[in-house]
């Protein structure tokens, strides 16, 4: 393992994990979820909205406006903002800023927030308008959202390391069983891997339990000083290691690694802690395939060995590897760029031991990581987060 | 394997009629470059000039070397199917209707990846042929055949999608008296075209080859005198509903530019056959095809227009003629326009000097009318826009290119 040279996050946390629980439809606007995931925030740290100096926030559907807007439309005043628009991965991305804002004193107390509204026409909105490359050259070939982009990385996977639609579902089904234990969870009914394998087809070799359910929903925690978290009383995370990466191995043919495998010595070495050390991985799971993918790229097995370590697995809140605990996108919903926030806010409740039904006994230090922007043919964005609770 | 696509019975007039959609027609102004070669059925990519990179999607700067020197070159067609994916529940009502939809990712052999259309007998992790095609929305999309022909190829259920195909069409040839219309004629019944009507104005006037045309099989004449508004009506409110493609073969050629013609008369005489023959054939027969773009198997696919290349440059030995022709070429970028919600191809088929009596004159290179016609052909079964045919519009079609004022001058002299 090398060793890291980067500035470690010291006296840097995070706390007051929220989530706004999600719903199919809303006719509510991105603002109003935002404004929810604010309020959450606010009450959950006992604090004013004045007492909130940096402002750190994602959206697909919140139309013309960023960071700035918001401020005025929620009666914040800040002296450190960013707007991040990196879909999957923007959660962790907020986090590296926002932790470095406030160790540098730019910011004293950051709220990082993700919302997005879900109407009945949002998703081909967002679809026409993702990227000039996506209008350009995958859009007018009929791909619904991210399915074509993905069947293709999928279909790519399993014919060259032999994973099978098993594999994928057995990742799904043990999501779906966590998610029974997540109230907030969209899906509510049990999934068993007969079901997924009859499932119909969406875009092969992709099927219906292989792809997330849009919906609304706002996600958030805030980052502060140790000592501010201390005067507070509020329980809190260190951040141990973060990685992003962006637009990495672009000249793999079809991607079949992300942006984590060219940071992951790092990310262990900053952290000090190895893979074996983790309680609880959160992966970005827009599709199972990315979570295989993940489970090579940060570490767990080696690339091509992803099916294998799935069949070796539990993958469930008590089995030998807990993951995507509250049900993960694809049993709780994808609220948008919520989605990306979805594994961040769980692994910060695990190590705070907040996650009440899904709590992993004794869970101490979680990897959350994320994953986005399909731009073309394969997601460009990527990160990962290693925290630890108090006492790890 | 494809299997081959019967032909459609008659229609059931109690059924409605699908309305045409279309696929996402949203592009970058870099990404026209693709509209430009698909249009004419090359296969182009941007190549950099600084550091000879091909790459794809379109971009403003070269992403091996950051040069803005992107040009649109003609490139190797050749790539390989690195995978595949079968649509099913595609976003948009387009490609909904149609699916499954199958499309996949391409390495090229000159280095980009593409995602493309693919014919169904595409295999993963075999070489395939890209071309560049108009899809239903006029914008260019990639479409990966086979490397090798197979079995009933042009009956493939996405590549008809972005080709007229006359084969089980139904077609209206304009003007049966020219060489040019029953050569074409000819050419379409051989390309499979369940029936040509032909126009014949005045058809108690004999004229040479009618005995010919009449003979074939599945051609059937009707009066038409494009120069009328009603009797162009007329015709329409008996046909207009099952034509499927209409190939406007009026031919009006007079010699002369401006200074020695007496009055008015002769141009008067081009702008009443060519110009407003035009206009009386797009608004009786238009209307009908924008509605049945997505029809069937015989939709309606496609309006060719047969123009000199001097609508592009003026030729002062034919200045009036060659003005008429412009103003056709105008008038059918208008007629593009209008036509693309119904996913209508219009194809200008741009030719010299055909070898004609009104061309008695000129001195050779001229275009044999039969060139003519099989060039309407290929560019229907290939879905082009832009036709040139024969040495003359190539020519010219070059010279454009290289200096507008040039060929100008020396059209002058």
């Amino acid at each position: 393992m090398q060793s890291s040279i980067r500035t470690p996050y010291d006296r840097v946390v995070m706390a007051v994990p929220v989530t706004i629980p999600y719903v199919r439809y809303s006719i509510e606007s991105a603002q109003w979820w935002i404004g929810r995931a604010l309020k959450a925030l606010v009450d959950g740290a006992g604090i004013t909205p004045r007492d909130i100096d940096g402002f750190c926030v994602s959206s697909f559907t919140a139309g013309l406006d960023s960071g700035i807007g918001l401020t005025q439309h929620f009666g914040l005043c800040v002296r450190w903002i960013d707007t991040i628009p990196l879909g999957g991965a923007s959660a962790i991305a907020a986090l590296r800023r926002a932790a470095r804002a406030v160790q540098a004193g730019d910011a004293r107390m950051v709220a990082c927030v993700a919302g997005d509204t879900y109407h009945v026409d949002s998703f081909r909105y967002t679809l026409e308008n993702f990227s000039r490359f996506n209008q350009d050259a995958v859009y007018p070939y009929g791909a619904g959202g991210a399915n074509a982009s993905f069947a293709l990385i999928a279909r790519n996977y399993m014919r060259t390391f032999g994973a099978q639609r098993e594999d994928f579902g057995k990742i799904a089904v043990a999501q779906r069983s966590n998610a029974l234990r997540n109230p907030h969870a969209l899906m509510k009914t049990p999934l068993t891997i007969e079901q997924y394998m009859s499932a119909r087809p969406i875009a092969e070799p992709l099927h219906l339990f292989d792809c997330v359910m849009p919906c609304a929903g706002a996600e958030a925690f805030l980052v502060m000083g140790e000592d501010v978290a201390a005067s507070l009383n509020l329980p809190a995370a260190k951040i141990l290691a973060t990685i992003e990466r962006h637009n990495a191995f672009g000249d793999d043919p079809v991607q079949v690694r992300g942006g984590w495998a060219v940071d992951i010595d790092e990310l262990y070495a900053m952290a000090g802690v190895k893979p074996d050390d983790l309680d609880v991985v959160q992966t970005y799971d827009d599709y199972p395939v990315i979570s295989m993918m993940q489970f090579e790229d940060l570490g767990f097995c080696r690339k091509g060995e992803g099916p294998d370590f799935v069949r070796q697995h539990d993958l469930t809140i008590d089995g030998s590897f807990p993951h995507n605990t509250s049900g993960g996108q694809l049993s709780v919903g994808q609220a948008g760029a919520g989605g990306a926030y979805l594994g961040v806010v769980e692994a910060l409740r695990q190590v705070l031991r907040l996650a009440g039904p899904t709590q992993v006994k004794d869970a101490r230090i979680g990897l959350a990581s994320g994953f986005g922007m399909i731009n073309y043919d394969r997601g460009l964005a990527s990160g990962a987060a290693i925290l630890a609770g108090p006492g790890a | 394997m494809i299997e081959p696509i019967a032909k459609p019975r008659r229609k059931n007039p109690l059924l409605r009629t699908r309305l045409p959609t279309s696929p996402p027609r949203a592009r970058s102004r870099a990404s026209h470059g693709f509209t430009r070669a698909a249009a004419e059925g090359r296969f182009m990519l941007q190549r950099c000039g600084a550091c000879a990179t091909f790459c794809y999607p379109a971009r403003d700067a070269c992403p091996s070397c950051l040069s803005a020197d992107l040009v649109f070159t003609d490139a190797p067609r050749r790539g390989t199917l690195l995978c595949g994916t079968m649509l099913h529940v595609p976003a948009d009502v387009h490609f909904r209707e149609r699916a499954p939809w199958r499309v996949g990712l391409v390495a090229m052999e000159c280095g980009p990846t593409v995602v493309a259309h693919l014919h169904a007998d595409c295999e993963e992790g075999q070489p395939v042929v890209m071309s560049l095609q108009l899809d239903k929305s006029g914008q260019a999309v990639a479409f990966a055949h086979p490397e090798r022909e197979t079995p009933n190829m042009a009956d493939d259920r996405q590549w008809r999608e972005m080709t007229a195909e006359p084969k089980f069409r139904r077609v209206l040839v304009t003007n049966g008296r020219s060489i040019v219309g029953q050569e074409t004629v000819a050419a379409l019944k051989a390309a499979g075209a369940s029936i040509v009507f032909v126009g014949i104005a005045e058809p108690w006037k004999p004229f040479r080859g009618e005995d010919a045309l009449r003979a074939l099989e599945g051609v059937e004449i009707v009066p038409l005198d494009i120069g009328d508004e009603k009797s162009v009506a007329d015709l329409a409110a008996d046909i207009g509903g099952k034509v499927d493609i209409l190939v406007n073969t009026t031919e009006h050629v007079r010699a002369g530019g401006l200074l020695d013609r007496q009055g008015t008369s002769i141009v008067r005489d081009e702008i009443d056959q060519s110009y407003l023959g035009f206009v009386h054939l797009a608004q009786a027969f238009g209307p009908a095809m924008r509605m049945r773009g997505s029809d069937g198997v015989n939709s309606a696919a496609a309006w060719v227009n047969i123009l000199s290349v001097y609508a592009l440059a003026n030729w002062p030995v034919f200045g009036a003629y060659s003005a008429s022709q412009a103003a056709c070429l105008s008038l059918s970028h208008s007629l593009r326009a209008e036509l693309r919600p119904g996913g209508i191809k219009v194809v200008n088929v741009f030719t010299g000097p055909l070898d004609i009596e009104w061309f008695q004159t000129v001195p050779p290179p001229k275009v044999a009318p039969r060139v003519v016609a099989s060039s309407i052909v290929s560019a229907l079964k290939r879905g082009l826009e832009d036709v040139f045919v024969g040495d003359v519009a190539e020519d010219i079609r070059q010279r454009l290119a290289a200096n507008p004022k040039a060929v100008e001058r020396e059209l002058g002299t």
